[in-house]
C-alpha cells in the first residue's frame, strides 16, 4: 500500500512538471505569441496615449501668444511647489497696468504628474505633453521656462 | 543589535537579509535568527523608504494630499485613492454620481487583478520558477495600458478626485477591457498548470507557514492573508461601499491558513474580481463622471474615517479636521504593516528556505509598510 502511494506520488510530480513544459515548449514554437516591445528601437512607431501624461507644457500659437495670464492658480493647486509665476506689470492697450507673467517656471525634476495643475487653470494655458525620456546630465537642466522669450497674451483671454 | 545577540543562545547564528535583497521585495531589513537551518526568530526593521507621509499631508489640501497615497501601496494606488476620496466625500456629505461609483469599481478590480497577478509572478519567482513572471506581466501589461488610456499614468494615477473621478472614461475602454477579461479568463488555466498544480511548488507551499485563524486576528492581519485562515474580513462584503453590495460575487475564502492556501485565495480572488468586471462593464450608467465641488475644500470640524479593501487587505483612512483646507492629522491604516506583523510568529519554527515562500504568500509592499 506504501509502495503504492510512493509510486502514485512519484507519477503524479512527474505528470505535473510535464503539463508545466508542455506550455513552456508551446511558447517556444509560438513565435507569433511574444509581445516584446523593442523599446529604443521602435522609437519612431511608439505611440502613447492622448492622455498620458509626461510633463507640463505651454502651448504657444503662431504669433508666440499664450493663454497664460499669471493668475497662480496652477502654483497653489500644486502639491510640492513644482511651479512658479514671476510677474511682472505691463500696460496694456488703455494704458492702464496689469499683472502679467514674466517668467512660468517649472521644475520638472519635482513634478509628480498628478495633472492638477491642469485641471485647476482656468484658461487652459497649460496641458500635458506626451514626452517620457527625461534624462539629462545636470539636473539645472530640468529646471523650464515655460513660456517662450518674447511671448505674449493671447488677445481676448482673460 | 547588542541586545539582540544577548537573547540568542549558543550556536545561533544571526543573518542579515536586506534591505537591498530581491527576495524582500523592497527595502526591508529582516534579522533572522537561526538555530541551523531551523528559524527562530525573525525581526524586520523598517525605515529605509520611510517619507513621513502622513505629516507631508498635514500641509497639503484635500485635494493634494490624495496622490501621496499612490506612493504607498504603489500596486494598488487605485484603491488607495478611492480610499482618500471617500474619506473626503464623507466630511463634505457629497453625493457621487452613480457612473463614478461604477467607473470606481471597474478601475479598484482591475487594479486588484493586475496586483494579484503581479503577485502570482513573483510568489512563483520566490520560489524559483523564474517564467511565470514573464506570463504575469504579459497580461498585467493589458491593464497598465487600459489605465494609461484612461487615467494619463501607469501606476502612479490619481485618477479619483472628490466627487468622482478626473476623466470620463475613454473610448477604447470597453473594448479593451472586453478583450483583457477573455484573455485572463483564457490564461487563468494555464497558470494553474503551470504553477497552482506543479508538484514542487505544492511540496514547498502545502502545510508550510500555517497562520492560525485565532493569530490571524489578533495579528489584525487582514486581506487574503486572513482569509486563508479563515477569518471573513472583506470589507467589501462586510462593510460594502460605493454600491459593492449590488454586486454578485463570493469572498474568497480557506481556513487551512497555510502558504498554498494564501495562493489558492488569491487565485480566487483574480477569478470573482472578472466577474464583478463582467457585470459591471456593461451596465455603466450615463451621466456625470465628476459631481460639483467648490475649488477650495473645507471640511467641518470632526473625525471622519472610512476604509476599503485593497488588493492586500483593509486600507483605512482617518482624517481629523479642525475645519480649515488641510487635516490637523492624517492616519493611513496599511495592510501591510499588520500582515508583516504576524510573519515572526509564521515562521518561527519553520525552515529557513521556507521564509522566503512565507514572505512571497503575505504579499507585503514595502512603501505600504513603511509610509
Ligand atoms: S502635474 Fe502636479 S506636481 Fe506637476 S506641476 Fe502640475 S500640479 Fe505640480
Ligand atoms: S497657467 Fe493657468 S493657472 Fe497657471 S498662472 Fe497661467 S493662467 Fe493661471
Amino acid at each position: 500500500m506504501f509502495l503504492k502511494d510512493y509510486f502514485n506520488d512519484i507519477a503524479q510530480a512527474v505528470g505535473s512538471l510535464l503539463s508545466g513544459m508542455r506550455r513552456t515548449g508551446y511558447y517556444f514554437t509560438h513565435h507569433k505569441e511574444i509581445i516584446t516591445e523593442q523599446y529604443p528601437d521602435n522609437r519612431a512607431t511608439l505611440v502613447l496615449p492622448e492622455r498620458f501624461r509626461g510633463e507640463v507644457v505651454m502651448p504657444h500659437n503662431g504669433q508666440n501668444e499664450h493663454r497664460c495670464t499669471g493668475c497662480t492658480a496652477c502654483e497653489l493647486a500644486c502639491p510640492n511647489g513644482t511651479i512658479k509665476i514671476v510677474t511682472k506689470f505691463e500696460l496694456n492697450a488703455e494704458g492702464k497696468r496689469k499683472k502679467a507673467v514674466d517668467a512660468f517656471v517649472y521644475h520638472l525634476e519635482l513634478c509628480t504628474m498628478c495633472n492638477l495643475c491642469i485641471q485647476a487653470c482656468p484658461t487652459d494655458a497649460i496641458k500635458m505633453a506626451q514626452s517620457f525620456e527625461h534624462s539629462v546630465y545636470d539636473r539645472s537642466q530640468l529646471t523650464k521656462i515655460l513660456n517662450k522669450p518674447e511671448s505674449k497674451l493671447q488677445e481676448g483671454v482673460e | 543589535m547588542v541586545e539582540e545577540i544577548g537573547t540568542t543562545d549558543e550556536g545561533d547564528l544571526i543573518i542579515n537579509i536586506g534591505p537591498q535583497h530581491p527576495a524582500t521585495h523592497g527595502v526591508l531589513h529582516l534579522v533572522i535568527t537561526l538555530n541551523g537551518e531551523t528559524v527562530r526568530k525573525v525581526e524586520p526593521h523598517l525605515g529605509y523608504i520611510h517619507r513621513s507621509i502622513e505629516k507631508m499631508c498635514e500641509s497639503l489640501s484635500y485635494r493634494q494630499f490624495i496622490y501621496s497615497t499612490s506612493r504607498m501601496d504603489y500596486l494598488s494606488s487605485h484603491i488607495n485613492n478611492h480610499c482618500c476620496a471617500m474619506t473626503v466625500e464623507k466630511g463634505l456629505q457629497l453625493e457621487v454620481p452613480e457612473r463614478a461609483a461604477v467607473i470606481r469599481i471597474l478601475m479598484d478590480e482591475l487594479t486588484r487583478i493586475a496586483s494579484h497577478v503581479l503577485w502570482w509572478g513573483a510568489m512563483a519567482m520566490d520560489i524559483g520558477a523564474f517564467t511565470p513572471f514573464f506570463h504575469a506581466f504579459r497580461e498585467r501589461e493589458m491593464i497598465n495600458d487600459i489605465m494609461e488610456e484612461t487615467c494619463g499614468a501607469r501606476l502612479t494615477m490619481n485618477y479619483m478626485v472628490p466627487g468622482g473621478v478626473q476623466f470620463d472614461l475613454h473610448p477604447n475602454f470597453h473594448r479593451r477591457v472586453k478583450a483583457f477579461v477573455k484573455q485572463l479568463r483564457n490564461k487563468l488555466p494555464e497558470y494553474d498548470e503551470l504553477v497552482t498544480h506543479n508538484a514542487i511548488f505544492k511540496s514547498r507551499t502545502k502545510g508550510v507557514g500555517i497562520l492560525s485563524k485565532e493569530d490571524a486576528i489578533s495579528y489584525g492581519c487582514s486581506g487574503p492573508t486572513a482569509r486563508a485562515s479563515g477569518v471573513d474580513c472583506d470589507i467589501r462584503k462586510t462593510y460594502p461601499y460605493e454600491g459593492y453590495e449590488k454586486l454578485q460575487f463570493e469572498q474568497a475564502m480557506s481556513t487551512d491558513g497555510d502558504t498554498y492556501s494564501r495562493y489558492l485565495v488569491r487565485m480566487v480572488e483574480m477569478r470573482q474580481s472578472l466577474s464583478i468586471i463582467e457585470q459591471l462593464i456593461d451596465n455603466i450608467p450615463e451621466g456625470d463622471f465628476q459631481a460639483k465641488t467648490k475649488a477650495v475644500l473645507k471640511l467641518p470640524k470632526g473625525e471622519f474615517y472610512s476604509r476599503v479593501e485593497t488588493a492586500r487587505g483593509e486600507f483605512g483612512v482617518y482624517i481629523v479636521s479642525e475645519g480649515g483646507t488641510t487635516p490637523y492629522r492624517i492616519k493611513f491604516r496599511s495592510p501591510g504593516f499588520s500582515n508583516l506583523s504576524a510573519l515572526d510568529h509564521t515562521v518561527r519554527g519553520q525552515k529557513i528556505g521556507d521564509l522566503v515562500a512565507i514572505m512571497g504568500s503575505f504579499d507585503l509592499v514595502i512603501p505600504d509598510i513603511d509610509r
